[in-house]
């Protein structure tokens, strides 16, 4: 039981620009995985607080009891959402991270209460249970729900499709079953979030745990086999109701980001590569009086290479593809920061006419050929900005590198070293890189951060903003 | 059921339920907020007053069938059974309700909506200490003997309507005052400050008429 009696949990708000009033972050939580398989993966703890004497450094970590899960994307049982009026929970608190292994299946619930620095297990669902319970494997995204802990998983337990989302009991960790009643013509899965006002989910789409896990498969890209729809859902009747297909040229459509204000009705999505130039690309669903639409509106150009300084991969090809693998938008929905994994930049972009977006800031880390370094570091910088998360003020930006190991092999035959880095937001637009802030994971890689109290992708809400 | 205690205690009682956000008041704010007007608080209270209203009526209907075959002391004892049993449930598992994914809701959404809400919070059983027949005489304010006569039986149906009635008033009575202190003047901002576990207190009242159910009259 729930040891709040008097006052919601302090890190729950009703609004997404109330959020942004919410305290600075102090720590921050980083899986971080051995792509070798031969020590466990962790989640590690970062000091945040700059007037620490260990800023930017590890305070605490937990090692998990098993080799070889490759943990991936993780997040809260509990957010903003359990105050929303249909079924209002506010007094259950944000405690537990749900950190599943995206190769492994195993799901860990984790607990932060007793010392924040220090997490400890609270319980392990075994792959067994999860096949058992709703048909799936390779669990990939969280996101807590106004009822329940919703996560998705890349496919079936044999590798193959479909992949689709599942529920848990945000308290008990109970798993309660397969999502969807009617999946339509969906088949593949990537990421999935909701316009809670609107009664509507969406999911994306990447490759089943076949297509994916020995690594991108150039047969399938060039054949345009990896997924490019977006998948529009009736969260009510847990129905699917729309494909929007952004054509077989786009491949890989993952990271959606609606926006937070629960009145609006458009979100984005970032899409790795174009088979036509190796061109990445956001594009922007809306809704149009009552259809789904969705319109290319950033797009990244590859940039000329010399193959010689490519990976086998791409030397065919004599250019460096951006890759946008993740895209944040901050809760004011006034700023987009879109990662390019391979020319190694991160771009903000002005966002308040989502139709329009214009370019703000950048700042290069890393990169396939670049290699821009880090004034920490003595060494240029491997991989490039992957994983971004924005703070609930909409200050400050931590970005990891790693995507997923079979695929750092690929982009970055040399190895990838882990690092996290944050980055300054400037009033009204421009991004600056903290020159303090580097850390480094050294042979271990760094995936996701969480930001402690919530951060600007693992809250969605149910009243608007003013 | 015309003692001095019964009515305002049905009065009171409906403004606690009116009381408990997860009853309906805040889904109101929420769809006012949503669509920029005041007149969508009000749209949305009527039908949710409704849902509360039905899903009393159907737990006094369930009674006074009850009341048809069950002896009168032995009704009290299911009745007061059954508040006990779910007043701990609730206490354990202040969770478990019906999951309602949805924010774009007609009139008869809302009405289903409160009345599932009312009936899987158990909003119906904590009337019944007031509305099962008294032990004794069916006037009388004191720990009698048993052979009581049953409301269902003996009194009129337009006093379980009544009750109905008096309820529903102090419920929307409430909610409505509340849902418009909140839109027009209060905030959101009560929400973080404010807000008691009001689970707990929900189980606790119905553990309370369920013990009520027990001892009195």
């Amino acid at each position: 039981m729930s040891s709040r009696t008097f006052r919601p949990d302090p890190t729950f708000y009703p609004s997404p620009s109330m959020a942004q009033s919410a305290p600075r972050e102090t720590l921050a939580y980083v899986v971080e995985i051995d792509a070798t398989g031969r020590t466990p993966d962790a989640l590690v703890v970062l000091d945040l607080d700059p007037s620490s004497p260990t800023y930017a450094q590890e305070v605490g970590r937990l090692d998990m009891p098993n080799l070889g899960d490759e943990l991936h994307h993780f997040g809260w049982n509990a957010c903003s959402a359990a105050l929303c009026p249909t079924m209002p929970h506010p007094h259950v608190e944000r405690r537990y991270l749900l950190v599943p292994g995206l190769r492994s299946s195993r799901l860990y619930i984790i607990d932060i209460k007793p010392d924040p620095r220090q997490p400890t297990i609270h319980k392990i669902i075994e792959p067994q249970e999860l096949e058992a319970k709703t048909g799936y494997s390779r669990p990939h995204t969280v996101h807590c729900g106004p009822d329940a802990v919703y996560m998705n998983a890349l496919g079936s337990p044999s590798g193959d499709g479909p992949g689709g989302i599942f529920v848990l009991d945000h308290t008990t960790f109970d798993i309660k079953g397969a999502w969807e009643k009617n999946r339509g013509p969906q088949h593949l899965s990537y990421d999935f979030w909701w316009h809670l006002g609107h009664d509507t989910m969406l999911t994306s789409e990447w490759g089943t745990p076949n297509m994916v896990e020995q690594g991108l498969n150039p047969e399938i890209l060039l054949a345009g086999g990896y997924g490019h729809s977006l998948h529009v859902w009736n969260m009510r009747t847990r129905e699917h109701v729309k494909t929007l297909d952004l054509g077989a040229e786009q491949q890989m459509v993952l990271e959606l980001r609606p926006a937070h204000d629960p009145r609006q009705t458009y979100g984005f999505v970032g899409v790795v590569t174009s088979l036509a130039d190796l061109s990445a690309s956001v594009w922007l669903w809306h809704l149009d009086g009552t259809e789904w639409k969705i319109q290319k509106v950033i797009e990244v150009p590859a940039e000329p290479a010399d193959p010689a300084d490519l990976p086998p991969l791409l030397q065919g090809f004599g250019a460096v593809p951006p890759l946008i693998t993740d895209i944040n938008l901050s809760l004011d929905d006034q700023f987009l920061y879109v990662s390019c994994w391979g020319t190694g930049e991160l771009r903000q972009y002005d966002v308040s006419n989502p139709f329009e977006p214009r370019l703000a800031g950048s700042v290069h880390l890393g990169g396939i050929v670049r290699r821009t370094g880090h004034p920490r570091s003595d060494e240029p910088l491997t991989g490039g900005p992957q994983m971004v998360e924005v703070s609930r003020d909409g200050q400050r930006v931590y970005v990891t590198n790693s995507l997923y190991a079979s695929w750092d092999d690929q982009f970055y035959p040399a190895g990838i070293r882990g690092w996290a880095a944050k980055l300054d937001v400037q009033p009204g637009g421009g991004l600056t890189l903290d020159p303090d802030f580097l850390v480094d994971f050294g042979e271990k890689r760094a995936h996701q951060v969480r930001l402690q109290g919530g951060d600007a992708s693992s809250d969605s809400f149910c009243y608007p903003n003013p | 059921m015309n003692d001095a205690v019964t009515w305002p205690a049905l009065l009171l009682l409906g403004g606690l339920h009116g009381l408990n956000p997860a009853m309906g008041w805040l889904f109101a704010v929420a769809l006012g907020l949503q669509q920029r007007a005041p007149k969508a608080v009000w749209r949305a209270l009527l039908p949710i007053a409704l849902g509360h209203a039905l899903s009393i009526l159907l737990v006094l209907l369930l009674v006074g069938l009850a009341g048809l075959v069950l002896d009168g002391q032995v009704l009290r004892w299911v009745g007061a059974g059954a508040i006990l049993a779910f007043g701990a449930y609730k206490l354990l598992r202040p969770d478990a309700h019906p999951r309602w994914v949805g924010m774009k809701v007609g009139f008869r959404d809302l009405t289903l909506w409160s009345f599932l809400m009312s009936t899987a919070h158990g909003a119906g059983l904590m009337l019944l200490p007031l509305v099962l027949p008294p032990s004794g005489h069916a006037d009388a304010l004191h720990h009698a003997a048993h052979s009581g006569h049953l409301m269902p039986s003996t009194a009129p149906v337009w006093a379980g309507l009544g009750a109905v009635a008096v309820h529903t008033l102090g419920m929307f009575t409430v909610m409505a005052s509340v849902a418009l202190l909140v839109y027009h003047y209060v905030g959101l901002t009560i929400l973080r400050q404010a807000w008691v576990n009001l689970d707990r207190v929900w189980a606790a009242a119905l553990l309370a008429a369920g013990t009520a159910t027990l001892l009195w009259r």
